[in-house]
């Protein structure tokens, strides 16, 4: 016997939308989900965001896709864009339960004098523009100083020193957008230095992040911190193996013969304090703290420093955005939720739910969590019962709205690994939205046109 | 021999679910697992069973007699991560 029909819409595409819907398809025989994307193509930050150089992991989203669509229970709606397109309340009455999963896309500030200067830009932005992001693609960034300068001592701090500072023969074999590559080739740039306000124990990177330095053509320096502190650290760390090897990469990579042209600087225990210039960027002063006896906290000294540079990007972190008819945390960016529950009806995963943190595979378990509390509702029969039962294909048709389907975005797929195979990349890029539109068309429309 | 986690793993635990002899660590509901950088395969319980590697989603496991040369590091990696937690395990029972 068929369970009876629960209709879902899940908002956003990206990771943790994926795994929700893959969860709520496995979870319930009778759910049915329809998927929305503001953008043409599924996979949010997993397309968007995770680095060209790291192409392996944008394989998810096919796998994915592949696994959800093969239920024959699964939609997509990419295109549509909620409170633009179609209203949250419009779309509640077409089903059971809705689950945000549209991620923390905004930036956050470091709240210091000059940051509105030209030069001072958010990796956020940076991050979407060597990804081809239709919003984000023509973006121009002035690559001609010697020295960039990131603050935040994450992992997207290191995607975009790799980029920065990968040969441009390295990165034309990605799926880095043709716009960013030709920027890059001719970028003056020759040193990055990754500035924290804390040491390399309370760092973010992620030890295969760090390991992968090793076999770059990029030398590495280490800075605000010495050699004989580093193997303090490493004594102290030796029961948390994972944290050790971070901490034991890092001195490793500093030890590494010097050879490249370009270099990679690690300053530990600085704190941005301001940005200095006319109109644009010419230097950043930075702070220099010591460490609370902790380590949970930066403490400021009276000493500081400054480096001159032209650029400086912002890695401090991902927000949420206030969504329309919707709560919100402003203070962490997040819709407030109790295991993923907003309300009766009403749901969220992923980076919107818990904050930007974890990787690909946290939001599995935060999905897991958030469906959870979507089949108790179910089965407690706190879900509305009627629904407008009116296919939102053809309310949205009837709006004139252009969606892509799974045939269309397969389309733009086979559009852009073939292009990719010509040259020798896993994929190349469509960049502006009325390409993707374009490839989205049925193959016979093309031809006959 | 055994199978390897390279470093692109997502911590998706595809892998941690098919396995038959529960060598894949965190496992989602082990300790440590919400902040772990990568997933490990303890090369002393892999019976070589090629599960993980057919259910990893993105083909970030191999055997290690695969592994390029730019990846061979990750056998000791996964040997240390694993060594460390079964230190950890003994020291936890003592």
């Amino acid at each position: 016997m068929n369970a009876p029909s629960l209709r879902v819409a899940i908002i956003g595409s990206g990771p943790s939308g994926l795994y929700a819907a893959d969860e709520l398809l496995k979870a319930h025989s009778g759910a049915q989900v329809d998927m929305f994307d503001r953008l043409a193509t599924p996979g949010g930050l997993a397309r968007f965001g995770v680095s060209p150089d790291h192409h392996q992991r944008r394989k998810i989203i096919d796998i994915y896709e592949r696994q959800l669509f093969a239920s024959g229970r699964f939609r997509f709606f990419g295109n549509v864009e909620i409170g633009r397109d179609i209203s949250h309340s419009e779309l509640s009455a077409h089903y059971h339960g809705i689950i945000y999963s549209s991620g923390a896309s905004a930036d956050r500030m470091l709240n210091i004098p000059g940051e509105d200067l030209n030069g001072a830009v958010a990796a956020t932005n940076f991050v979407a523009w060597y990804n081809g992001h239709p919003d984000h693609h023509r973006d121009q960034y002035d690559l001609r100083g010697e020295r960039a300068v990131l603050i935040g001592n994450g992992n997207v701090a290191l995607d975009v020193a790799r980029m920065l500072l990968l040969p441009t023969a390295y990165l034309s074999k990605t799926d880095i957008s043709e716009i960013a590559l030709n920027a890059l080739a001719k970028s003056e740039i020759k040193e990055v230095v990754i500035v924290g306000r804390r040491g390399p124990a309370q760092a973010a990177f992620t030890l295969p992040e760090l390991l992968e330095l090793k076999h770059l053509d990029i030398d590495i320096e280490l800075q605000g911190i010495c050699d004989e502190e580093l193997n303090k650290l490493i004594a102290e760390a030796s029961s948390r193996v994972e944290s050790a090897l971070r901490l034991r990469t890092l001195q490793e990579l500093a030890k590494q013969p010097k050879r490249h042209a370009r270099k990679l600087i690690f300053r530990f225990m600085h704190s941005p304090l301001a940005l200095l210039g006319e109109n644009k960027v010419s230097a950043i002063q930075l702070g220099i703290n010591t460490l609370s006896h902790d380590g949970s906290k930066a403490l400021a000294t009276s000493e500081t420093t400054a480096l001159d540079t032209q650029l400086v990007i912002k890695a401090i972190g991902y927000r949420g955005r206030a969504l329309p008819e919707l709560p919100f945390d402003a203070e962490r960016g997040i819709l407030p939720n109790e295991a993923g529950r907003v309300s009766s009806g009403v749901y969220v995963t992923g980076w919107l739910k818990r904050g930007p943190q974890g990787v690909i595979g946290s939001n599995k378990m935060c999905s897991k969590e958030t469906v959870a509390s979507v089949l108790k509702d179910c089965s407690q029969g706190d879900l509305k019962q009627a629904i407008d039962e009116t296919d939102i294909a053809t309310r949205l048709s009837k709006a004139n709205i252009n969606y892509i389907d799974i045939k269309a975005w397969r389309q733009i797929n086979k559009t852009e690994c073939a292009a990719g195979l010509q040259v020798g990349k896993p994929r190349k890029k469509l960049l502006s939205h009325e390409e993707l539109m374009q490839a989205a068309q049925p193959a016979d429309a093309v031809a006959g046109r | 021999m055994t199978y390897v986690i390279v470093g692109h793993c997502i911590n998706d635990t595809a892998c941690v679910d098919v396995c038959p002899v529960d060598c894949i660590h965190p496992s989602p509901s082990e300790p440590g697992f919400k902040t772990a950088d990568m997933l490990y395969i303890d090369p002393d319980v892999c019976v070589d069973c090629n599960a993980c590697a057919e259910a990893c989603p993105i083909d970030a496991i191999m055997p290690a007699r695969k592994l390029p040369d730019n990846l061979r590091h990750y056998q000791a990696i996964n040997a240390e991560l694993a060594q460390g937690r079964s230190h950890r395990l003994k020291e936890s029972a003592a």
